[in-house]
């Protein structure tokens, strides 16, 4: 039982906690697993949250930061005001539990259809948009010399990647040529500056509360880049969840966005964002080929997975809506 | 020639029946997992009923666009292939009309309810 080490963990380094209970797994890939817990306290129970890649798996896949990243840059953006959980505890060999971190848990909302329907967010909802370009202009900003070791990808780098990615799934898509034709010939060359870039910032990936967004979660792909690739990625349409007139996650305009970030004393390059957001279709449908790979390949062989792989039809849809857009 | 009830109709009332009888039964993960069963069935329950008439019509297309002939596979590669090479593009006469009704036709079986698709079906184009 997973209590077990957790209760000997916390029991090291939480000063006053007595163990660990309700531990649950929340969510779990081939390499990578998240876990709640409660740690008990003579002061009241306090909420946490275990990432962990467990005993055995070393290597992360190899687009990913890796978790000592993910805790260094989750602890660095909650140092400098950026919604984020604070990092309590990077696991030791001691704690026997894998490699990763315990972090504080976060009450609020991350599944998007429900942030996107429910009451409980309306209040919050027409300011998320404008609140998100200031989150990623704190991002952006933070000191470049304090970062992990990350890996740096410029945009002609990324369409290299991914059209490798596709050809060797085997699977003639025509629109998907069409877009990488398209990403080069629009291939904006280096950033001027290149900052830290989350890599996954939409929708879904962030807590949602009453009063916002409350912390940026899912920092596995970070890297060094173009800042406006987290501008053109929020407004990927996958992530509107049916809400298509608002390209910001479906809460807002991307006038809202821009704002929010240059109110946060940050210069938007709308080009650049619209290059990354078609960069952004591309990368979710070849991900979704990836899917299908891996469902027909397992040891994953599980209909969700095999689903996944029958959405990359609504980024051909959302890339000709793009690229080849229609008389209205 | 195979008998019948045809496929289309043997996982309808698959589906149906899970829908029906069996959902009211499942709760937590189990009855998420049994409505993405019920997806499946339904998806294949489309693609059934609409494969054969959008793929001959998008042979036709291709086969109008590339000037060559074969399977409905051959000739996506062959299209895939020529746009990789910049010798066709959306310049090319019919290459956009193409693309769009074979997105459109693969949306109607994939996902039916995606917004993007049914604010594309609202233009009749």
């Amino acid at each position: 039982m997973i209590e077990t080490e957790l209760s000997r963990s916390v029991q090291r380094w939480c000063n006053g906690a007595t163990g660990a209970t309700s531990a649950a797994k929340l969510s779990g890939g081939a390499s990578q697993e998240t876990w709640r817990f409660d740690i008990t306290h003579p002061d009241g129970v306090i909420g946490a949250i275990l990432r962990r890649s467990p005993k055995g798996y070393g290597a992360a896949p190899t687009r990913a930061a890796g978790l000592a990243a993910e805790a260094q840059l989750m602890q660095l953006a909650y140092e400098a005001g950026v919604p984020s959980p604070r990092v309590m505890h990077v696991l030791v060999p001691e704690d026997d539990l894998g490699t990763g971190f315990i972090m504080q848990r976060i009450e609020g909302e991350t599944i998007a259809r429900k942030i996107l329907r429910d009451d409980e967010y309306a209040a919050a909802r027409p300011h998320l948009a404008r609140q998100i370009g200031g989150i990623l202009a704190g991002l952006h900003r933070l000191p470049k010399d304090r970062l992990p070791e990350l890996r740096s990808r410029s945009a002609t780098q990324e369409i290299s990647e991914f059209e490798r990615d596709y050809r060797s799934l085997n699977w003639p898509k025509p629109v998907f040529e069409l877009a990488l034709r398209w990403l080069r010939d629009n291939d904006p060359g280096p950033s001027a500056e290149e900052t830290l870039v989350h890599g996954d910032f939409r929708n879904g990936n962030l807590i949602i509360g009453r009063d916002g967004v409350r912390a940026v979660l899912d920092w596995e792909l970070a890297h060094l880049g173009d800042p406006m690739e987290d501008l053109g990625w929020v407004c990927v349409n996958s992530w509107r969840f049916g809400e298509i007139d608002k390209p910001v996650g479906g809460f807002g305009t991307r006038e809202e966005l821009f704002a929010g970030y240059e109110a946060a004393g940050r210069k938007v390059d709308q080009v650049r964002v619209k290059f990354w957001e078609v960069m952004g279709t591309l990368r979710w449908g070849i991900m979704c080929g990836g899917m299908m790979q891996r469902f027909r390949e397992g040891p994953d062989h599980s209909m969700e997975r095999a689903m996944i792989g029958r959405r990359a039809s609504e980024t051909e849809i959302d890339l000709l809506r793009l690229l080849a857009p229609r008389g209205s | 020639m195979q008998d019948e009830p045809t496929p289309i109709e043997l996982t309808k009332s698959v589906a149906d029946f899970l829908r029906n009888d069996i959902t009211p039964l499942i709760s937590g993960h189990q009855a998420f997992k049994l409505r993405v069963a019920i997806n499946i069935l339904d998806l294949v329950t489309r693609q059934l009923t609409r494969e054969e008439g959008s793929d001959a019509e998008e042979v036709a297309r291709l086969r109008a666009l590339l000037g060559i002939d074969g399977s409905v596979t051959e000739l996506n590669h062959a299209l895939a292939e020529r746009i990789a090479k910049g010798e066709v593009d959306l310049a090319t006469p019919g290459l956009a009309e193409h693309l769009w009704a074979t997105t459109m036709d693969k949306l109607a079986v994939d996902q039916p309810n995606y917004a993007s698709y049914k604010r594309e079906l609202g233009r009749g184009g």
